[in-house]
């Protein structure tokens, strides 16, 4: 008897791609897809606890204000859960602890940045030790990138997967890591599991293939049980061929290659008990 | 005391921001700069411990990897000059509030009740050799906007680098006390009554002056005044509300006025051009769609509504924001595209917002000769507006799909700023239609979302003029993407809960124009305005009635829902206020803290002003026709003509705007081989789990209006229809909207061409009815925008008349849909339709500083024809690549083609059908309506030729993979021939900034 897959999309205070990525876990074969508003986290109408992957889309939380997701780090921080003795963050710790998965798109991996759980090194969820900041063009821009993923890293997410072309829409995704020591972890862990590279696979620091001026051309991370990954590309935003920006003028698939990322934390957690 | 923290980039680690304003220093005043640095200024009022102090800067305000911080005292240490920019109290200060929340919640133990407030400013630091007068040119012309900005230029060694710059609060000081002024209109003369609605900036006219004066001196009026406590003297309240509803904004009194046209062959009169031409032709195209009728709801909501299938339906409109734009480029687009999407947010029971599209109208960004008084440079318009469009939705999870950028210098003086914005929503909710609306009487008026300041007071009366000395600062807003993001989030879940009964948004007017409006659907309201949540204290009752701060919707719900409708919006973290309760009175009633302040009669605020009687005289201009020769090669005519502000690459625009999310983007904007071509529409597909899709475009075409604006509304219409029909979009599920935007066509003293100015507008109304009808098309909403003139002084700038036609329609199967690029080598290229001697108003005259007069014309008949048969060969698979012609003509769309596709071509200009002087020039870029460049695969041609036939239509050539565009002459030679590359560097260099 196969196991029920129950994926939580958390929306609100300026999420913008929450139906996207329920519609992603949805076709990659979750069984429970549910879009959850953080004030029903916050007033206890719905818990953390009850599902097994946590996706935490891309948007703007709080208008990215004081910076990509700063904003909304404070609240996951120091908002209070009402009718509980804990803190939104603690839950978001338990979750953790359990083994379960977190995917985090765009602002989404910004806040898992910014909140310090990625990359977490030595299970250190609690302090920030990489940022994504602002492009090196100064500027937002949307445009489709070539990834590399890194076949030696620890993530789930990416698993099998080798080159991937996805879009890149933010203004916030220049990755830098606080010192050499961290990106030293980084590399040694194989935490880094997605770099931009050329349509051939081959990491590039070179613009506009890397978008943004990213250190070691890193696109997306993982921590070390890979269980929990982030990405400033957005896997949620290629579903079908439609949306390849080509694919009047290619042959491709009828799926699109943002679904595998889905179908892998799917996969996983219906292999396991939680 | 207030308490200063600085924000800025450890060393070593990039600013983006800094080298980006250098580069614009560089760009825009060829000043020397070395480096700029940036550093974020938060200003907290409230007392805060040290300890305090240092948590909110350690914690949400500076990022510790990148990022470190003082307090009270300043980051700055080399800089020759620093310059600070801050906001003047009372303009929205979006991180300011941000910054607030988030220090809120972080010290809320510590806080209890103490309340802070948090004011944003940034600080520049140049590293550059240059003078005073050079460093506050770059504050005032670069960096700050002084309308709403304030900024200081320090020297190094002006600065005190112990202490820094002194803690500024820009707050909004007003002692004011809520007064209610009567003024009493019984005998005033004339000129006294036009004096009032200059001085308080009514915009009202002589004969709407007097019809109010005779209405409050009518029995029944000072009786019915007496009971609820008011004199006869009308209040200050009741004519700033007139003065709104009646606005030529809100009213559109030159749509509605009675006009008598005439022409060379004689007068006629029109009773109404929006009722004769406008609704007369989508009530014509109604019927006689008769049950293939798709429109649901038209000139009656905030926005159009049809059908997109059974279960749901499309719901679209477009409005402008020029004055705004004018004065503050970015907080007038910003509010321009969040503003617009609280129109289908509105429509019926409220949309889901689903894509944006904007056309921009700009003066040449590279405009070299001196600037009047109050105007902004134009790059700086472009540069302000492209960025307020990009917060505006980008932040609002709306993707921007479409749009275009049109270059005239008469954009001067007002820039034209369209934004669009389309919903979808069930066909039916909880059991009810959702395209429609229903108030009751004793249904509760409750206002949501953001709070009122005086921000955007008389946007509606002010946008209802020229841009002129007194221009009011008040009417520019900024919007807050974020917290309209939180009400649409909100209000979402509440319609879909059923807990309100109608919606509708505060835009121009506000709660005057809102509530007013929907009284109308029940007969009547009662409302009390020292309920509604303010900013700041000081504000006057008509102030907060007319307020236009954003992001507030107004909605109308059962009593028996409140309850759970303020339960839901507290959770949800949104402000909602009960400000009163609709009624059947017949009367608009306002009060402020239960006293009567404004008593009108629901008849007399929406009909009762007066009809306009306005003469229009057309008579068709005459231009020089230029005299040049023609060229024996043009190679470099079409790199120049590529490199044309009007037909350039817009990818720098394009790419700054999401144009994917919401993840159903099937046609993007840029397309092809390098994803850099231009694509002529875009669709997307709105539900995720089907195949069918929403197709959007656009045309617009001004320059033509230089000859006739009855040929340039139909190019605009014919333009946008073969954009869509370019895509595969299906004709027959095709409907419009009309935004025209006028220079002032009534005559007057100040507009002694007024007479043929508005028969400039009468011809292009004629051209809508005549057009929409003969394809089918109907109108479902639109809007105008009469004044978009300039004048200081002697100087007067007014805009061309111009039309943007946008189409939204519909495509069963997106897998059918076609790019522009061309495909492989050896496709066949084939021009669709005929080419003739058009080229009055064309790109190619205007690169010769000429407009001529033989503007393109469309031949309905022909062109419908060619667009059915189209359609169906790209249903069949049939069509490889198809690009509309457009600017520039032919030679500009295959040479698109061709490089979108990364391929060559081979081609013969003595095989495209033409009728006119033989000139090779005339054939590339004459821009005769109806046109497309299509390839074909070569196992395709007969079938495609088949369903073609009957259509006039040549194949000129085919796609070749050797990089080279060449073009036979018509007498054989080579008139072109040039690696595809060079042709696409020059179309892609001018706007690539």
């Amino acid at each position: 008897m196969s196991r029920k897959v129950k994926a939580i999309v958390l929306t609100g205070n300026g999420t913008n791609c929450e139906v996207e990525m329920a519609y992603a876990c949805k076709i990659a074969g979750a069984d429970i897809v549910d879009i959850v508003h953080l004030s029903e986290l916050i007033y206890g109408e719905k818990r953390l606890a009850d599902y097994s992957f946590l996706n935490l889309p891309g948007g703007f939380l709080d208008g990215d204000d004081l910076g990509s997701a700063k904003a909304g780090a404070n609240r996951f921080l120091h908002a209070r859960i009402a009718g509980h003795k804990e803190m939104l963050f603690d839950d978001l710790l338990k979750f953790i602890n359990a083994g379960k998965l977190i995917l985090g798109v765009c602002n989404g991996f910004q806040l898992m940045v910014k909140l310090g759980l990625l990359p977490a090194i030595n299970g250190n969820y609690r302090e920030q030790s990489t940022t994504l900041t602002f492009n090196d063009s100064g500027r937002f821009e949307d445009r489709w990138v070539y990834l590399k993923a890194n076949e030696q890293s620890p993530c789930i997410f990416t698993r099998n997967i080798h080159i991937m072309y996805l879009p890149i829409r933010h203004g916030e995704g220049k990755f830098i890591p606080k010192n050499v020591a961290i990106l030293k972890q980084i590399t040694k862990n194989n935490l880094f599991a997605l770099q931009y590279s050329r349509p051939n696979g081959l990491p590039t620091m070179e613009y506009p293939a890397n978008p943004n001026g990213a250190i070691k051309a890193i696109a997306g991370i993982c921590n070390e049980t890979g269980r929990l990954f982030g990405l400033m590309p957005h896997p949620e935003a290629y579903l079908h061929r439609t949306n390849h920006p080509r694919w009047t003028r290619e042959s491709l698939p009828e799926e699109g290659q943002g679904v595998k990322i889905f179908r892998n934390a799917i996969d996983f957690i219906r292999s396991k008990d939680f | 005391m207030a308490d200063r923290i600085e924000v800025g980039f450890k060393k070593g680690i990039r600013d983006a921001l800094g080298e980006k304003t250098r580069k614009r220093i560089i760009d825009n005043f060829s000043l020397p700069v070395e480096e700029v640095r940036s550093i974020e200024i938060y200003t907290i009022e409230g007392n805060l411990s040290k300890d305090e102090l240092k948590e909110a800067a350690a914690g949400p305000l500076c990022d510790p990897i990148i990022q470190h911080y003082s307090i009270n005292k300043p980051l700055a240490t080399e800089f020759d000059w620093l310059i600070e920019v801050g906001f003047r109290p009372g303009v929205t200060d979006n991180v300011g509030k941000t910054a607030r929340e988030a220090i809120e919640l972080l010290l809320h133990n510590k806080l209890a009740s103490r309340k802070i407030s948090v004011y944003t400013s940034r600080q520049y630091l140049i590293n550059s050799k240059i003078t005073k007068k050079d460093a506050e040119r770059i504050a005032s012309d670069l960096l700050a906007n002084d309308l709403i900005e304030r900024h200081q230029v320090i020297a190094r060694n002006e600065f005190n680098f112990a202490k820094g710059i002194p803690a500024y609060i820009p707050e909004v000081l007003s002692q004011d006390k809520p007064v209610v002024e009567e003024i009493n209109l019984a005998g005033a003369a004339d000129n006294h009554l036009i004096e009032l609605s200059r001085g308080k900036l009514l915009a009202l006219n002589l004969q709407e002056m007097k019809t109010i004066q005779k209405h409050f001196l009518k029995k029944a009026t000072i009786e019915a005044r007496k009971k609820v406590g008011l004199t006869s003297n009308i209040t200050d309240v009741e004519l700033e509300c007139l003065a709104q509803t009646w606005s030529e904004h809100c009213k559109h009194k030159i749509f509605n006025s009675f006009i008598t046209y005439t022409d060379s062959q004689g007068a006629i009169t029109i009773d109404s051009l929006f009722k004769k031409y406008i609704k007369g032709s989508t009530a014509k195209i109604r019927k006689a769609k008769g049950k293939n009728d798709f429109c649901l709801s038209v000139f009656v909501d905030n926005a159009g509504v049809i059908k997109f299938n059974d279960d749901y339906n499309l719901v679209f409109k477009v409005e402008t924001h020029n004055s705004p734009s004018a004065l503050d480029p970015y907080g007038g687009a910003l509010t321009g595209i969040v503003g617009v999407n609280r129109d289908p947010f509105g429509t019926g029971i409220g949309a889901k917002l689903i894509f944006n599209t904007d056309v921009f109208c700009f003066a040449s960004p590279y405009y070299k000769k001196k600037l009047p008084p109050r105007i902004l440079h134009p790059r700086r318009i472009y540069e302000g507006v492209r960025e307020g469009v990009e917060h505006g939705g980008n932040k609002s999870g709306i993707p921007t799909v479409n749009g275009s950028i049109v270059f005239d210098d008469r954009f001067l003086g007002k820039p034209l700023v369209y934004c669009g914005t389309a919903g979808f929503m069930p066909a039916r909710l909880n059991g009810q239609l959702t395209h429609t609306k229903e108030i009751k009487p004793d249904d509760l008026i409750i206002m949501t979302g953001g709070r009122i300041g005086k921000d955007g007071i008389h946007g509606a009366t002010f946008s209802s003029e020229e841009l002129h000395e007194g221009s009011p600062v008040s009417a520019v807003q900024i919007g807050d993407p974020i917290t309209q993001k939180k009400m649409t989030d909100f209000l979402l879940v509440a319609r879909n809960r059923g807990l309100y009964r109608a919606i509708t948004d505060n835009g121009a007017g506000g709660l005057s124009s809102s509530i007013g409006e929907m009284a109308t659907y029940c007969g009547g309201c009662e409302i009390d305005l020292a309920k509604a949540p303010l900013k700041y204290p000081g504000l006057q009752p008509w102030e907060i009635l007319l307020s236009e701060a954003q992001e507030r919707m107004t909605l109308a719900i059962d009593p028996r829902k409140v309850k759970y409708f303020l339960q839901l919006a507290k959770k949800m973290d949104v402000e909602a206020t009960i400000l009163g309760k609709f009624t059947a009175s017949g009367k608009f009633h306002v009060c402020y803290n239960r006293k009567t302040v404004a008593y009108l009669d629901m008849s007399f605020l929406h009909d009762g002003v007066p009809q306009l009687q306005l003469n229009a005289k057309w008579k068709a201009p005459k231009n020089n026709e230029p005299r040049f020769t023609e060229l024996t090669n043009y190679n470099n005519a079409l790199q120049q003509m590529l490199a044309r502000l009007n037909i350039c690459s817009k990818e720098s625009v394009v790419r700054q705007y999401d144009h994917e999310v919401q993840a159903g983007s099937v046609i993007k904007p840029l397309t092809g081989s390098a994803n850099d071509g231009p694509s002529d529409a875009a669709i997307i597909r709105p539900l995720l789990d089907s195949m069918e899709g929403v197709v959007v475009a656009h045309g617009i075409c001004p320059r033509y209006s230089d000859i006739d604006t009855y040929d340039m509304t139909a190019c605009a219409i014919d333009e946008a229809v073969r954009n869509a029909v370019a895509v595969g979009a299906d004709i027959d599920h095709l409907a419009g909207l009309d935004n025209f935007c006028w220079c002032d066509p009534v005559q007057s003293e100040k507009t002694p061409d007024g007479e043929y100015k508005l028969a400039q507008l009468v011809r292009s109304n004629m051209a809508i009815y005549d057009y929409t009808t003969a394809y089918g098309i109907p109108c479902i909403s639109g809007k105008d925008s009469m004044k978009n003139d300039y004048q200081i002084g002697k100087t007067k700038i007014s805009i061309p008349p111009t039309i943007l036609y946008s189409v939204i329609g519909k495509i069963k199967d997106v897998n059918k849909a076609v790019t522009m690029d061309a495909k492989c080598a050896h496709d066949l290229v084939y021009i669709i339709g005929e080419t003739k001697e058009e080229l009055g108003g064309s790109e190619w005259f205007a690169l010769h500083n000429a407009i001529g007069n033989a503007v393109p014309k469309v031949k309905a008949a022909s062109a419908i024809k060619i667009y059915r048969a189209l359609q169906r060969a790209i249903e069949n698979g049939l069509v490889a690549s198809c690009h509309d012609c457009s600017d520039g003509g032919l030679a500009v769309a295959l040479i698109e083609t061709a490089f979108a596709g990364a391929l060559g071509m081979n081609l013969d200009l003595s095989k495209v059908p033409y009728s006119g002087t033989r000139r090779n020039d005339y054939i590339l870029f004459s821009e005769s309506a109806s046109r497309f460049i299509v390839t074909v695969h070569p196992l395709a041609k007969v079938g495609f030729e088949r369903i073609m036939k009957g259509n006039n239509y040549g194949m000129i050539g085919e796609v070749t993979d050797d990089s080279l565009f060449n073009i036979k002459g018509l007498d054989g030679h080579f008139i072109i021939k040039e690696k595809i590359a060079k042709f696409k560097e020059a179309w892609q260099k001018p706007l690539n900034f």
